[in-house]
């Protein structure tokens, strides 16, 4: 199990778009800000081959302009919270 | 959407989602994300919601937790709450969090032969009820003090205070609000004679301009801060001001930045009014009918010797003698001092004229902690009251508060050394009315202040305080000239008491940890900054004996003899406690809602008349108290006329020369809670931000061929420390600044700084004390 979150950002007024776009990808949701052009990524993959497919699918999203990860979990890591 | 996840799949998203929304606040002043409310809420089903005010800052958010097998397991914004609509900040998303860290305290320790003993909290009890019986025998009732905080729920204000005031007979009652607000308190007193706002956080919704003064609203208030941006979206021409002296994230996002050199705020809002007579923009029917001019003594010192003492004596001048004091301010005289140009002094100045805008001013510790802190607030009300732009929807000058009760409890209970619930020690009247409520005689009452939070830790150093309670605070990591008080209570007779849920730099040095029952493990109330008061009741069991900290003082006053006083019963003991505290604000101009109103919605603000909250006192049309007839009334005041005070500027009382060369500015960061132990508890806002540092100016790093990361050694006349460093990070300080936070405890900047502090509110100053920087 491979979880990640990244920031999205859109390519100037197409934040809608890039959310649709991300939305309807497998194993991605979306989290929109309302003010600021910028979305939350979550990803869901089985495998770290399945990561690293879905990571180059986003990538290529036409209305994306950058894509910046910031956690990343992987099936072995433990939590320690609630 | 993505929806097939498991219960811990599900978990492990919901923290990728919180990390992410963690980051993104931090880059991104005031961001909102409304839809993560539903989204978080995913396969919550089944869960029990309750509200609560949020545990953390003086906004007072109303939060929905939900409660799943005896245990908080998720939280939401309250979309009733008026005060953040629904929205959550980062620490609000994280706060049930804090309570299920490692190494919960869950039992009492005693100290014995060196080491922590594991003690049931009965015998626990017993120990510190015969160590205050002993100590007030060899030494006098002075001799025992409690020292509280604005994280004190206001029953536990409350019971603290009517057992070591009332009973036990001593006005050693302190709390750390003495560190964040007591200058915002005196600044009302002196101004308008009663304490807190009259205005209500629903001003934003009609503001046209803000001025922050220095004032961090992006981190250490960010939903407030977003109701801003907010309104700034929907609405044409409003203007966000950041009047501070360091660039921080508030800075860049609003439409104006001015920076001025530390202390010199109290020249520029003189240059304000000066500018405002001079443009005739003052609203003079206002000023004619409901201000008058005071000017209090000056050159006052700064409180650095032990024993100091000042009290302010005012007298009378008129327009005329005001208007020729501020023949100094001119903003071309200002400009020099300040760094800040006349053209900025005059925009700020027209801004507040115009009679067109409505203008809010907001402050926290920028204004709160500073050696003229009264006479600040002070000048920033003058603003308003010149232009009459004050108690009236959008009007409104607004002093935050950065605890969730300093308001409820340190300022409405009075849990300070002068303080009464209702009134002063100094007044007989006053004490008479306490000690009737109180069951005791009114002779218990000392009519004698003691010693204010700086001067306390002076007294348990001397040994004229030998026995401290310290509840919910950690001072050991938040005293300005720390290794002295640090020093003081390790000394080998005195005896100290923690109660607290973690161990912190606090416990350390306890004779006896109590494990306190943390937030919605019992229940309680808390007030903010707008005089709302709200309620929580208990949700969850504390671990192991882990108690309130109410519970623990009337456990306590039993064992001192005072069955009577304290007689409530267990179950009811909150309900109980909160309608005899509501006697002592029985009146139009204070009174508490009653239990059932705030069981049955997010809060209500004081004074509570009629089945009413009152949003804007002083104004007519919203306060029942008024009845002087006219459209306002400052009844604080004997005359009924708010005060428009002379008040000069003077400067800070270390200032940078040779030998230490920088100002040093210390503060919080969006990610941490005040001193950490709680949200360094919280993995992912510990990793976000896991370690204090040092801002510097880009110029002055790169003089000194020093970049981020690299260790940078900080030194005072009081002591030094290393940090890393970070340059053109989150805040850039002016040239010759510097900034540290204070959350993290194994990088103790209080070590540095200076207990110099207010002569009138006797608040410390940790924005302003000169140290030398050097590469290592």
């Amino acid at each position: 199990m491979r979880i990640k979150s990244y920031l999205a950002y859109p390519q100037e007024g197409r934040k809608e778009e890039l959310a649709r776009s991300i939305s309807n990808v497998e194993g991605c949701a979306v989290i929109p800000a309302k003010n600021r052009d910028v979305l939350i990524v979550i990803t869901d993959s089985e495998n770290q081959a399945a990561d690293d497919r879905l990571r180059q699918r986003l990538e290529c999203t036409e209305s994306l302009k950058w894509l910046a990860m910031v956690s990343g979990f992987s099936g072995s890591e433990r939590q320690s919270n609630v | 959407m993505y929806r097939g996840w498991t219960d811990r799949r599900g978990f492990i998203k919901k923290m990728a989602a919180l990390s992410a929304m963690t980051a993104a606040s931090a880059i991104f002043p005031g961001i909102l994300f409304p839809e993560a409310q539903e989204w978080l809420g995913t396969g919550s089903e089944g869960l029990d919601w309750k509200k609560s005010p949020c545990r953390f800052c003086g906004v007072g958010c109303g939060l929905l937790i939900g409660i799943k097998g005896g245990k908080a397991v998720a939280v939401k914004g309250d979309v009733r709450s008026s005060v953040n609509k629904g929205l959550c900040c980062v620490k609000g998303y994280h706060s049930i969090m804090a309570m299920y860290g490692k190494d919960r305290l869950t039992k009492a320790l005693v100290k014995r032969d060196g080491a922590y003993v594991e003690t049931p909290m009965a015998d626990a009890l017993d120990l510190v009820a015969s160590q205050i019986e002993r100590t007030v025998e060899a030494y006098g009732k002075d001799a025992v003090s409690i020292y509280g905080s604005g994280q004190w729920t206001i029953p536990d204000g409350y019971v603290a205070s009517k057992l070591f005031k009332g009973c036990i007979g001593t006005n050693n009652v302190e709390a750390n609000a003495r560190l964040c607000m007591s200058t915002a308190v005196t600044g009302f007193l002196t101004s308008f004679g009663l304490d807190e706002p009259m205005g209500c956080y629903e001003d934003i919704d009609h503001a046209d301009v803000f001025v922050l003064w220095g004032n961090n609203m992006a981190e250490m208030h960010p939903v407030l801060f977003s109701r801003l941006l907010d309104q700034r979206l929907k609405r044409k021409g409003v203007k966000i001001i950041d009047f501070a002296t360091r660039t921080t994230r508030t800075s860049m996002a609003a439409d104006r930045s001015i920076l001025f050199q530390p202390q010199t705020d109290l020249a520029v809002a003189n240059a304000i009014c000066h500018e405002i007579i001079e443009n005739n923009w003052v609203n003079r029917v206002f000023v004619e009918s409901h201000c008058s001019f005071r000017k209090g003594l000056t050159q006052m010192g700064y409180g650095l010797e032990d024993h100091y003492e000042f009290k302010d004596q005012s007298e009378k001048i008129d327009f005329k003698a005001y208007k020729k004091f501020l023949a100094d301010y001119t903003p071309e005289k200002v400009e020099k001092r300040s760094g800040v140009s006349a053209k900025d002094i005059k925009y700020m100045a027209s801004l507040y004229g115009d009679p067109n805008k409505k203008v809010m001013s907001f402050w926290c510790m920028g204004m709160n902690q500073h050696t003229r802190g009264t006479w600040i607030q002070n000048l920033v009300y003058n603003i308003h009251l010149l232009t009459g732009k004050i108690a009236s929807p959008g009007n409104s000058p607004f002093s935050l508060t950065g605890q969730p009760s300093a308001c409820g409890t340190v300022r409405e209970v009075g849990t300070l050394t002068h303080r009464l619930p209702h009134g002063l020690v100094t007044n007989e009247r006053d004490r008479a009315f306490a000690a009737k409520i109180w069951q005791v005689p009114a002779k218990n009452i000392s009519p004698r202040p003691t010693y204010h939070t700086v001067e306390m830790f002076r007294a348990l150093d001397r040994g004229d305080i030998r026995f401290m309670w310290i509840q919910v605070t950690n001072p050991m990591v938040t005293l300005p000239k720390l290794k002295r008080y640090r020093n003081g209570a390790q000394k080998a007779d005195r005896f100290i008491v923690v109660s607290d849920v973690y161990p912190t730099p606090t416990t350390d040095v306890a004779d006896v940890i109590l494990p306190s029952a943390m937030w919605i493990e019992r229940a309680g109330m808390y007030g903010n900054s707008e005089r709302r008061t709200q309620y929580f009741e208990q949700m969850v069991e504390p671990p192991g004996e882990a108690m309130s900290d109410t519970w623990q003082l009337i456990e306590v006053a039993r064992r001192l003899g005072f069955e009577r006083q304290f007689s409530y019963e267990e179950e009811t003991h909150i309900e109980e406690i909160y309608a005899e505290y509501r006697k002592h604000h029985d009146n139009d101009k204070h009174n508490m809602a009653p239990l059932s109103v705030l069981q049955s919605q997010p809060g209500a603000m004081w004074p509570y008349v009629r089945g009413k909250s009152t949003k804007w006192r002083y104004n007519l049309k919203y306060d029942p108290a008024c009845t002087n007839g006219k459209d306002f009334h400052f009844y604080g005041k004997p005359d009924g006329r708010a005060v428009i005070w002379q008040r000069p500027y003077e400067p800070a009382p270390e200032v940078p020369d040779e030998a230490y060369p920088y100002w040093l500015c210390t503060g919080r960061v969006l990610e941490h809670w005040h001193t950490g132990s709680m949200t360094r508890r919280i993995p992912i806002l510990h990793r976000a931000m896991p370690h204090a540092y040092v801002e510097l100016n880009p110029a002055d790093a790169k003089r000194l061929q020093i970049q981020t990361g690299d260790g940078v050694k900080i030194r005072s006349r009081r002591g030094e420390i290393t940090l890393p460093a970070a340059v053109n990070q989150r805040g850039v300080p002016a040239p010759k600044q510097v900034f540290v936070p204070f959350f993290d405890e194994n990088s103790l900047i209080n070590e540095l700084t200076l207990d110099a502090f207010d002569p009138i509110s006797k608040q410390p100053d940790y924005k302003k004390c000169a140290v030398r920087v050097e590469k290592l």
